[in-house]
């Protein structure tokens, strides 16, 4: 009898990115606390935002420029910190009550 | 709502900003020196927008409340604390257990932040401070000469006038950097934290990571992060479990990575898959970390403003050690002592509270231990220590244990000296590698 070789762990699978997020609570505030100035990202070939945002809220559209979102914010300060175009990100804390709740964190 | 209120007549001595543990160990020591105190939160509920690894050091708390071993909403001891080394195929750990931290006077404790927050927060309502949630603090309100005097809130009518303000409201410091006090502001002066909480019956917890109950693991992990700088770390509490990366913000932007992808990446990776298999995703999140180090520190006060814990960059993260909610806490408190001090004699000069702030800091552990590892951060996330000193020991060890029958073993030394030159390691980057790891450690 042969000891046959080891499997490899079968890991859990991912969930998407849209489940992933719907974990999180968010309460939207009537206002966006996140201002994009559209012209200034027009040029922009970096988009640090579009990949360190752990929330993924900013999504270039094709022709250049950011599609954003605000409501599923976590409120870190990371898309403002890495933009390398001044300006075009301004970022707030949302009114008092709104944003993110974390429960379990 | 509260009432509003007329903005000449200050309802309070002292506005604190943000209902963190830095917040709320300011407003106990003010709330018990006689000072009237209201604590600002942002949120629905104190520690709803706060987020961290997992693990807080609670001995700081021995003064501000003696009885937190009986009261504190604590997850886990922590009896188990590992550091791993990842590589893609490969894992070495540093495994160490001690029954002493299971027993009192304790070490580490897993806890959750809103749990844990609203806790503080409730020792400083009753130390007579008045909290409250949900109010965003939107500016500074100056009196006459340019000192602070009070905060705007987003509440209509929202001015709160004081005498002094003690801004605790977190990593991105919009009070300190509206006062003018100099907040770091590239991105390589943060580290972004990203978690998953991942639930699990207690028991199988307690099998997995073999822990008695109430016992808790803690796991550092370098590599593991795919070739982004950073680190990764996996925390037990009481049900769930907190896995996640920190990631070097410069790096992670130019890597056109995805944090999540990376995260699902480390938890697929061979010795971390089956400690979270099966464990269903319940809550995911990110913050920033402080990591500029004493070097960057804002002005830490500013006439009628003194600021404290992650605004201040009051935050160890250094590689080795990772502690926050400890600093925060104990440079909460020193502010809070000092404001309440200068409210007393009538003098919340810039001056004045720089100089005993500092003073108070440096009589405990908040700067002697960000001086001496001041650094380490740029050590942790160096080129080197980051991408090539985990394979060149992952690769060492499995070489001295792989047994390379009917040849005799190899001399470790030759190993050694192969492995540095395939990793193209030059000796004088050893060297001083070495050096800066005794002079930032030891």
């Amino acid at each position: 009898m042969t000891v046959p070789a080891p499997a490899a762990f079968a890991s859990s699978p991912e969930v998407s990115f849209e489940d992933r997020m719907a974990t999180t609570e968010f309460r939207v505030a009537p206002d966006a606390h996140i201002v994009v100035d559209g012209d200034s990202c027009r040029g922009c070939t970096t988009q640090e935002c579009v990949t360190a945002c752990p929330a993924g809220l900013f999504v270039p559209i094709s022709g250049g420029g950011i599609l954003f979102n605000y409501e599923q914010c976590f409120e870190c300060g990371t898309c403002y910190l890495v933009c390398n175009t001044k300006g075009a990100i301004t970022w707030r804390y949302p009114e008092g009550g709104a944003g993110v709740v974390y429960r379990r964190s | 709502m509260p009432e509003p209120r007329p903005p000449a007549a200050p309802e309070f001595d002292v506005v604190v900003v943000g209902a963190g543990p830095a917040g709320s160990a300011a407003a106990v020591q003010l709330a018990r020196a006689g000072c009237s105190v209201c604590l600002l939160e942002r949120g629905p509920a104190p520690g709803s927008k706060n987020l961290f690894g997992g693990v807080v050091y609670p001995k700081v708390l021995d003064d501000l409340v003696p009885e937190w071993r009986e009261e504190a909403p604590l997850e886990r001891w922590v009896t188990r604390r590992a550091t791993m080394i990842l590589t893609d195929t490969q894992a070495l750990s540093i495994d160490f257990r001690s029954t002493a931290w299971g027993q009192a006077p304790y070490n580490g404790a897993t806890v959750l932040r809103p749990v844990f927050d609203a806790w503080l927060a409730s020792q400083a309502e009753a130390a007579g401070a008045v909290l409250l949630t949900s109010t965003t603090a939107v500016g500074l309100l100056r009196n006459g000469s340019g000192g602070v005097a009070g905060v705007r809130t987003d509440r209509p009518d929202g001015d709160l006038p004081a005498k002094a303000v003690v801004a605790c409201d977190g990593v991105n410091a919009f009070l300190a950097k509206e006062a003018g006090c100099a907040v770091p502001s590239k991105p390589s002066h943060y580290t972004l934290g990203v978690k998953e909480v991942l639930a699990l019956p207690a028991g199988e917890i307690e099998r997995r990571f073999g822990l008695g109950t109430r016992e808790g693991a803690d796991f550092e992990i370098l590599g593991g992060t795919g070739g982004v700088a950073g680190g990764g770390f996996v925390y037990t509490n009481r049900d769930t479990l907190s896995v996640g990366l920190v990631l070097s913000l410069p790096a992670l932007a130019a890597s056109k990575c995805r944090p999540e992808e990376i995260l699902a990446g480390l938890k697929q990776h061979p010795a971390i898959a089956p400690l979270v298999v099966g464990a269903d995703l319940v809550e995911y999140g990110a913050h920033l970390i402080p990591e500029a180090g004493v070097g960057m520190m804002p002005r830490l006060a500013t006439e009628g403003m003194v600021i404290a814990g992650d605004a201040a960059g009051m935050c160890l993260a250094s590689g080795l050690w990772l502690e926050g909610v400890n600093f925060a806490i104990a440079s909460g408190a020193a502010a809070g002592a000092v404001v309440a001090d200068a409210v007393a004699v009538g003098d919340v000069s810039g001056r004045r509270l720089e100089k005993a702030y500092r003073k108070r800091l440096g009589e405990g552990f908040v700067l002697a231990d960000l001086e001496r590892l001041k650094r380490a951060p740029q050590l942790a996330l160096s080129e080197r220590l980051q991408h090539r000193y985990p394979q060149v020991i992952c690769n060492l060890v499995e070489e001295m244990f792989t047994v390379t029958n009917p040849h005799p073993k190899p001399r470790l030394l030759a190993l050694a000296r192969a492995e540095r030159a395939r990793a193209g390691i030059r000796w004088r980057d050893l060297a001083s590698d070495g050096w800066a790891s005794v002079r930032t450690f030891l």
